[in-house]
């Protein structure tokens, strides 16, 4: 073979690899992907869906937090400072979750308007602001304030 | 005084990279020997500076010398030793500081042991080195310093975050800096390589081994993540496809398909200029790495405070480096001519298919950590790209390296026929497929049918590693004397590769069944409570107070039988660090063979029907979860063997060089023109 007909294997087989992961990642990036909601999000956009995992990021509500009595269930609200929104979640609730505190999570919007959780992201630092959330503070026009909070 | 001396030395470190990464380039370029010369002292000089500040470091963890800023805001007295001394790298500025003392120990090992390689190619190597030194010594002075001084010093440190107070967590960072530190080798190897114009087989030969190492390290890196990540977290989870995560990820996967690539290039002397672009790649994603993880621009679990100003200084990097050397690339890389001609079947057809599907999966793991980035910059909104993005599009893609992994190695080079090959993993293909029907049968469910492909997959690697191993020594075809003759006489790489792939099997196995079949079981339990879970009954004996040195907390107690025979006692914690105002949690696990009994205490309330209180618990069984961890060790064990191969310790080719080789160990540098 020569070092020509070599190269156009290679090119060949390599786009080849390429097209089939683009193929991939094209169809996950349809549905596979998780978008981002505040609380003013919610409350102000109507198409949000609720058939789909979404995240939901804000401060979690002071004196909100209810935790379980006898069904596992914790309760508590997160707000972006404008507007609120009710979580329950089922489950042990990471160590690093504070009433006062930044926090993202994960799960379904239900019809009611309450967002059922299936996941409470745990950082590392409880000094850290998850970017999402800090990102949702400012829009609500409220970040100085929890700063000046602090 | 001892952090000033600390401080002197990173500048003085500094001033030697200036050196260091200057003069012998020019040297090599210009043919003045005296200044080529200036490479080994000026490499050593540097790990000396460095490690004096290293030590400067630790000493005023150990002292707890809250004088100094970085001590005060990540330590405590009350801290035990070992979390005094791994706190020196559990923060920005002192991991910075354990990044750049072991470029310099890579630096001085090239110095050392380099001794087979030109001199000029070892000025160069040593000169890229520097210049890398240069970029984070300054990094670490001008926006990390970690001596700076606070006055007045306060009495008590903050602490380190206790969940990061770990063995498992102690010894992850040291050696994931090994790994990804140690492609700058392969990363310097590869542009002074650009510079002279020339690789062949005996620069294959001299890169692999650090690349192998630095594999190795970076495979036993990851695994420590993972495992710490399991039972520390609480979660039962080992991968979370976190940014963090997958920027340590696809180093790996780059490093991977490097290891790999320069075997052709050892042998054959073709894909060269492709193995010289993997080790530049693997080295950016390196650092790329390094600047999700310092920046904070992802949202991750591994949130450290971070700090705008440093994340341009490592980007301003990233781009001098990849692009600098992507330009060095494009200039010098047309005159690398390959060598060996093959045929598309064949062990280099083969390994090209490996690299191809694994530097693939690596930029689709790459696309996805950056996806929202990219997003995000173009104003298409917040979005997070999780676990089931990977698992469509990684996992297919990795699918094809494993089977083609075990037809590869039986493939001979440069012309192989496939179907005597296949015809030779006949029974590995045999007990895949019985695997497979098993599995489905005993898991009795459509959802299942890919579950048992994992296993499938497994098996043929375990069974493939080892028929290619009975195959070379002959088991089973003369007497078992010769097959043992045979077996210590095969070449180390030989068996690194068939214990890395089996390893490959063996952790598939264990992320299959682990993922698929893991049992999970949530409720609030008063003393007194049995749980069953996959035949083991949990009893909850209740739950004591605790005092550690530097926490207090709540200890569960789980007596655990099977089949009314006592098995063992689990006690998961609950502790809560005063000094740290946090807590945290730690698992109660029983690790088996088939898998591990994992409880973790939660929430105490009040529960006037049973007694006064009871526990929220979690209990999980993962199945098989420990082959994932013992896979990866296995893995890297593999990469170690093959690292103590003959042929990587005679370094050069035989004849003219070996006798300049002898030369150089006696006389003073020989420096060729």
């Amino acid at each position: 073979m020569t070092r020509k007909q070599r190269r156009m294997n290679f090119i060949v087989l390599g786009l080849l690899t390429l097209g089939v992961a683009a193929a991939l990642v094209l169809t996950a990036l349809e549905d596979k992907i998780v978008f981002f909601y505040s609380p003013t999000d919610v409350a102000t956009k109507k198409h949000i869906p609720t058939n789909q995992q979404v995240r939901v990021g804000g401060l979690v509500k002071q004196g909100s937090w209810k935790k379980p009595t006898n069904d596992l269930t914790h309760r508590f609200t997160v707000t972006d400072l404008r507007h609120d929104i009710p979580i329950s979640y089922k489950g042990i609730i990471p160590d690093i979750f504070r009433e006062g505190q930044g926090v993202v999570v994960l799960g379904k919007l239900q019809a009611n308007g309450n967002f059922q959780a299936d996941e409470v992201l745990a950082k590392h630092d409880e000094k850290y602001m998850p970017p999402e959330v800090a990102e949702a503070l400012k829009k609500s026009g409220m970040w100085k304030h929890t700063e000046d909070a602090k | 005084m001892i952090a000033e001396i600390g401080q002197f030395a990173l500048i003085l470190a500094l001033v030697i990279a200036i050196i260091q990464g200057t003069i012998p380039l020019a040297g090599a370029a210009l043919n003045r020997a005296q200044w080529v010369a200036v490479a080994r002292p000026a490499a050593r000089g540097q790990f000396l500076f460095v490690i004096i500040a290293f030590c400067c470091l630790t000493h005023a963890y150990v002292t707890s010398d809250f004088s100094v800023a970085n001590v005060a805001q990540n330590s405590h007295t009350l801290k035990p030793l070992l979390y005094k001394v791994s706190g020196v790298w559990g923060n920005h500025e002192g991991s910075m500081v354990l990044w750049v003392a072991i470029l310099a120990l890579f630096g001085l090992a090239v110095a050392e042991f380099g001794t087979g390689l030109p001199p000029t190619l070892r000025a160069r190597v040593l000169s890229i080195q520097g210049l890398i030194g240069v970029a984070f010594l300054a990094f670490i002075l001008f926006t990390s310093n970690p001596f700076l001084r606070l006055d007045p010093a306060p009495l008590e440190g903050n602490g380190l975050n206790p969940i990061l107070q770990d063995p498992g967590l102690a010894f992850h960072p040291p050696f994931l800096y090994l790994g990804y530190v140690g492609f700058s080798m392969a990363f310097s190897f590869a542009v002074a390589a650009l510079i002279e114009g020339r690789v062949d087989p005996a620069w294959a030969r001299w890169v692999r081994p650090w690349t192998l190492a630095a594999w190795c390290a970076l495979t036993v890196g990851i695994a420590l993540g993972s495992w710490w990540a399991y039972y520390e977290l609480g979660w039962g989870g080992w991968w979370f496809w976190d940014p963090v995560e997958n920027a340590s990820f696809i180093p790996w996967l780059i490093g991977t398909a490097l290891l790999h690539s320069a075997v052709v290039v050892e042998k054959r002397d073709a894909l060269k200029s492709w193995t010289i672009l993997l080790a530049i790649l693997a080295f950016s994603m390196s650092l790329l790495g390094t600047f999700l993880v310092r920046s904070g621009v992802l949202t991750s679990v591994h949130a450290f405070a971070s700090d705008p100003e440093r994340g341009v200084f490592i980007l301003g990097l990233l781009v001098f480096v990849i692009g600098g050397s992507l330009t060095l690339y494009a200039i010098r890389a047309p005159q690398l001519k390959g060598g060996g001609l093959f045929a598309p079947i064949s062990r280099e057809g083969a390994l090209v298919l490996n690299n191809l599907l694994l530097t693939t999966g690596a930029a689709v793991v790459l696309l996805g950590t950056l996806y929202p980035l990219i997003l995000d910059a173009f104003g298409g909104g917040k979005v997070s790209v999780g676990p089931p993005f990977f698992n469509a599009t990684f996992v297919p893609l990795m699918v094809p390296v494993m089977l083609a992994a075990i037809v590869g190695a039986m493939l001979s080079w440069k012309r192989a026929d496939i179907g005597a090959v296949f015809g030779r993993l006949k029974i590995a293909f045999y007990i895949a497929l019985i695997a497979i029907g098993v599995t489905a049968w005993f898991a009795g469910n459509l959802k299942d049918v890919l579950a048992a492909g994992g296993i499938g997959i497994a098996a043929w690697m375990i069974v493939g590693s080892a028929l290619e191993i009975a195959e070379r020594v002959a088991l089973f075809k003369g007497p078992l004397s010769s097959s043992w003759r045979r077996a210590v006489g095969l070449p180390r790489s030989a068996w690194g590769m068939a214990i890395a792939h089996g390893a490959v099997g063996i952790m598939v196995a264990g992320i299959t069944a682990s993922s698929a079949w893991r049992v999970e079981k949530i409720q609030l339990m008063a003393p007194g409570d049995i749980i069953t879970v996959s035949g083991y009954s949990l009893k909850f004996e209740g739950a004591k107070p605790i005092k550690g040195p530097n926490y207090h907390g709540e200890r569960g107690l789980f007596t655990v039988t099977k089949n009314g025979k006592a098995v063992t006692t689990l006690t998961p914690e609950k502790r809560e660090y005063p000094a740290e105002r946090s807590q945290t949690t730690e698992a109660g696990i029983l690790t088996m063979v088939s898998g591990d009994l994992y409880a973790v205490l939660g929430d105490k309330s009040k529960n006037p029907a049973k007694g006064g209180a009871s526990w929220s618990t979690r209990i999980y069984f993962n199945p098989l979860v420990a082959w994932i961890w013992v896979g990866a060790i296995l893995m890297a064990g593999g990469g170690l063997v093959s690292l103590t191969d003959r042929r990587h310790r005679i370094g050069a080719p035989k004849t003219a060089r070996k006798a300049a080789k002898k030369s150089d160990d006696i006389k003073p540098e020989p420096v060729s023109a």
